[in-house]
């Protein structure tokens, strides 16, 4: 089930999100063995960075919650895994990557493409590390700073992971495909929050953090409409409580033309990237079309 | 771990309903926790000790509606923990992770520091169905010596070795010392191992070059506890999801970081 996506020749529609087990490459081939058609690393910047302590994860209903805090090595380690990773992986490697400055952003993006990634997605949307991440993605003029500076350093594509905490995500959407965005990955976390009514604190070290899973479902699909309706050829990835066929095929027709999975890495295993895949062939056939491509925006057919 | 385990598995706040002095530095708290009550021998729970931190605990027992785990006293949390009392409020995660296998025959089970927990769990249930139960503990001093009453129930004076690095009490020399001539002298259909990993590795190596099954119990820093974050990895595998518990095959596939490297909370490479 090969799919193009912004120049990347992807095997089949589904991509390890960012954040989960990015931080080895033999973690990563282990997805890729599990049947994804491409990886997203952790999220990497200027400087080591050793997260918030636990707990930084919480079971939510239909869902998980965390505030890891970014943690991450630092580019200049990160490139012996990036190298390391582009010999064994047979997938396309897109490395994320964040900054405090659009300069960050683009020195990091750059070190990783000399280092072999095949792309590079912003995080401009963590929700809860200060001065980066979703600090960024929701200023309009901040994220297209950041987009041209990153598109001037590299020359591979550029893909901008938006945060689904603003008002007119279509909006920050537009501004990122016109400071030179190739294609986007709709959402990142929905801020959250959880507390014990025992203790009567909040369990996250960080107090606040992203929900992830079934339950932020819903408004993913909702992000990635209103983004289609805004821009009707930018290349979309659907990222938010995807664990099985039907909830890739639902972002197909919402306007994406691959899948991010994360939350059901852990819900299920890294084997879950195969059966969606298995899942979505079974469906296309059965309705009678030929990829993925042809059911992609059906959705929005008046 | 079943896919619904982990997605029902949310954090549960419980009260300590008692704690025990193991040794100067070790206690042993009995936490009420229906989930985890059923806990088999090496699986491990998430503890939140709430303000300060949340760490992932070996299971030294598990029965009637009651989990109980075995802490040293060695950073922040477990200060803190050590300072707790009895009825104060502590969040469970669990139980998860993968477990031993329970091997009839003879089997020997060797451990060193805290490693004895979850080993003394395995001892209990293995004691109804083996031939023979050999069980090999060492720690530094007499004082450090874990649960040698509760394996006294389970072995002999010949089955239960113990040492000492400071030789006052049993054999002074380090755990593996013993090993070599045992290994040498009895048949064993399986040998389990949990501690330190400079320990654990001297004892793979001792049942690679003698071709017998081992199951290891490894430890890494971990975060998430179900195999998202990617902290505890080991090669390919997550020791929260995939082990803690990993067969001789599987420490082959390794060992090229067995004993020798680990990814630190930010992700780069240090040593163990």
């Amino acid at each position: 089930m090969r799919t193009s996506l912004a120049g990347l020749e992807l095997q089949n529609p589904t991509i390890l999100a960012s954040g989960i087990l990015g931080f080895s490459a033999e973690s990563l081939n282990r997805v890729a063995k599990g049947g994804a058609g491409a990886v997203v690393s952790k999220s990497i910047g200027v400087e080591p960075r050793a997260g918030y302590p636990n707990p930084t994860i919480v079971q939510a209903e239909a869902g998980l919650i965390n505030a890891m805090g970014l943690p991450n090595p630092g580019i200049d380690v990160y490139i012996d895994e990036i190298e390391y990773a582009k010999t064994i992986l047979r997938i396309p490697l897109i490395v994320s990557v964040f900054g405090y400055s659009a300069d960050e952003y683009a020195s990091v993006a750059k070190k990783a493409v000399e280092a072999g990634a095949d792309a590079v997605e912003l995080n401009v949307s963590c929700p809860h590390v200060q001065f980066t991440g979703a600090e960024i993605g929701q200023n309009p003029r901040v994220l297209a700073e950041v987009v041209e500076k990153v598109k001037a350093a590299v020359s591979k594509p550029i893909i901008v992971k938006l945060t689904p905490n603003v008002a007119d995500i279509a909006a920050q959407a537009k501004a990122a495909v016109e400071a030179g965005a190739d294609a986007l990955t709709a959402i990142n976390t929905l801020k959250a929050m959880a507390i014990d009514p025992e203790t009567m604190r909040p369990i996250l070290s960080n107090i606040k953090g992203g929900l992830s899973g079934a339950a932020v479902k819903p408004v993913a699909l909702r992000c990635v409409y209103d983004i289609r309706e805004e821009l009707p050829d930018v290349p979309i990835i659907g990222c938010g409580g995807v664990s099985d066929w039907r909830d890739a095929v639902e972002f197909f027709l919402a306007g994406a033309s691959a899948v991010q999975v994360g939350t059901a890495v852990a819900l299920e295993d890294t084997e879950v990237f195969q059966a969606i895949t298995k899942g979505i062939e079974t469906y296309l056939r059965r309705k009678h079309f030929g990829s993925v491509k042809e059911i992609v925006n059906f959705a929005h057919r008046s | 771990m079943s896919t619904s385990l982990i997605a029902a598995n949310t954090i549960r706040t419980t009260e300590i309903v008692q704690i025990r002095t193991e040794s100067p530095t070790v206690k042993t708290f009995i936490i009420p926790d229906r989930l985890c009550s059923k806990a088999n021998p090496g699986q491990f729970l998430m503890l939140w000790i709430p303000g300060i931190d949340e760490i992932p605990m070996s299971i030294m027992d598990a029965a009637d509606g009651l989990v109980s785990i075995s802490v040293k006293q060695l950073g922040d949390a477990t200060t803190h923990l050590h300072n707790m009392e009895a009825g104060e409020t502590v969040g469970v995660r669990g139980p998860f992770g993968n477990s031993f296998t329970e091997s009839r025959g003879r089997v020997l089970l060797v451990g060193g520091g805290t490693g004895i927990a979850p080993l003394l769990f395995l001892a209990k249930r293995l004691s109804a169905k083996t031939e023979r139960l050999y069980f090999v503990e060492g720690a530094k001093n007499k004082d450090e010596l874990l649960f040698i009453r509760e394996l006294s129930g389970f072995c002999n004076e010949k089955t239960l070795i113990t040492t000492t690095e400071d030789g006052t009490y049993g054999l002074q020399c380090m755990v593996t010392e013993p090993l070599a001539n045992l290994l040498d002298r009895e048949k064993f259909d399986m040998i389990y191992t949990c501690g330190p990993e400079g320990m654990v590795k001297k004892i793979f190596d001792l049942t690679e070059q003698r071709k017998l099954p081992i199951e290891a119990s490894l430890e890494r820093l971990m975060r998430c506890g179900i195999g998202l974050c990617g902290s505890c990895v080991i090669g390919k595998y997550r020791v929260c999801r995939d082990g803690p518990v990993f067969t001789a095959a599987q420490l082959r596939e390794v060992k090229d970081e067995l004993g020798i490297s680990k990814l630190g909370f930010d992700g780069a490479r240090i040593p163990v």
